[in-house]
């Protein structure tokens, strides 16, 4: 494998550093919601994990949408590392919002119509990476994944803007005024501080993962080469 | 919830949420780390297997004492046919 980048280490550094702030921001320096208590708190993560999360997977369809051009199996590492990395993130968002509705809403989960669609998103993932198991031709793989991706890729506006165009409990703590909403709050200078920092944070974070994973495609596809050549 | 005075006791879930979070993200570092090291070994393996295989090194005293005993036994082996079968 070829030696880490030296900006690639770097990133790896900030981004471990912008985590710990981040954390630091979101416990300790932003106040304690007086409805909601502390839990309100995983908000920064939780927000901050959905936004890099739905960018991913926009990223992942403009990948396909390019790799179904080219046919350059590059974009096709490019694809899976956003989908990888999103997918990781979008499983925390959902965890932490299950987490926080069950003493905001006294539920662990409810079929609201953001939360659907959440979950429908996360499980298009899942199976987008099943279906790329069953297929062993990398190019007939790389055709599959990207038409899949690219129609997965829908789910991810769908999610974010079920908030905005259906009735539900969900609040909507950016620009939306939802009489519906349930848990919703208006946030201080301070709580602004950290969650647009965790916003800047989990970007840095999201970008240094998904390096990290197109780095291991790489590596990924120089196996496959190397394997085949040897079996020829 | 909201309509009560006092401010609920809710760090416990926030804890939780936290613990998730970083174990979340921290496995999926580990996996990373993992896949890469196995794919590094897979390669170092490969590509010594890919490597084109050295010349045979022979003793040459050696080679000269064969090449001699070869030309003084120097017969002519017929290839075992239906005929030549009959005589064994």
């Amino acid at each position: 494998m070829q030696p880490k980048p030296v900006a690639l280490k770097v990133l790896d550094v900030a981004a471990i550093i912008l985590l710990a702030i981040s954390t630091y921001l979101a416990l300790v320096f932003a106040p304690k919601e007086l409805v909601m208590g502390d839990v309100q708190r995983v908000f920064y993560f939780h927000i901050g994990t959905a936004w890099t999360a739905l960018l991913g997977f926009i990223l992942a369809a403009i990948f396909s949408v390019v790799y179904l051009v080219n046919k350059d199996l590059k974009w096709d590492r490019l694809q899976v590392a956003a989908i990888e990395v999103s997918l990781i993130f979008f499983l925390i968002t959902i965890v932490l919002g299950s987490i926080w509705a069950r003493p905001a809403w006294n539920t662990w989960w409810t079929w609201d119509p953001r939360l659907t669609t959440a979950a429908v998103t996360e499980l298009i993932y899942v199976a987008y990476f099943m279906l790329r198991q069953g297929i062993d031709d990398p190019d007939r793989r790389a055709r599959f994944g990207a038409v899949y991706a690219l129609i997965g890729g829908l789910s991810a506006p769908i999610t974010f803007f079920a908030i905005r165009l259906f009735r539900t409990i969900h609040p909507v703590v950016i620009g939306g005024t939802n009489p519906e909403a349930d848990g919703g709050f208006s946030m201080t200078a301070d709580m602004r501080v950290a969650f647009f920092f965790a916003l800047f944070a989990f970007t840095v974070i999201f970008i240094d993962l998904f390096w990290n994973r197109i780095r291991l495609g790489n590596l990924q596809d120089k196996v496959e080469q190397l394997k085949l050549k040897i079996s020829m | 919830m909201f309509f009560q005075e006092t401010t609920p006791d809710t760090s416990g879930y926030m804890i939780a949420g936290y613990a998730i979070a970083f174990i979340v993200m921290a496995l999926y570092v580990a996996s990373l780390y993992l896949r890469a090291r196995n794919l590094n070994q897979d390669v170092t393996m490969l590509e010594e297997m890919d490597k084109p295989a050295p010349p045979v090194q022979t003793n040459p005293a050696r080679q000269a004492r064969k090449s001699q005993t070869k030309s003084a036994g120097n017969k002519t082996v017929k290839p075992v046919t239906k005929k030549t079968r009959k005589n064994y």
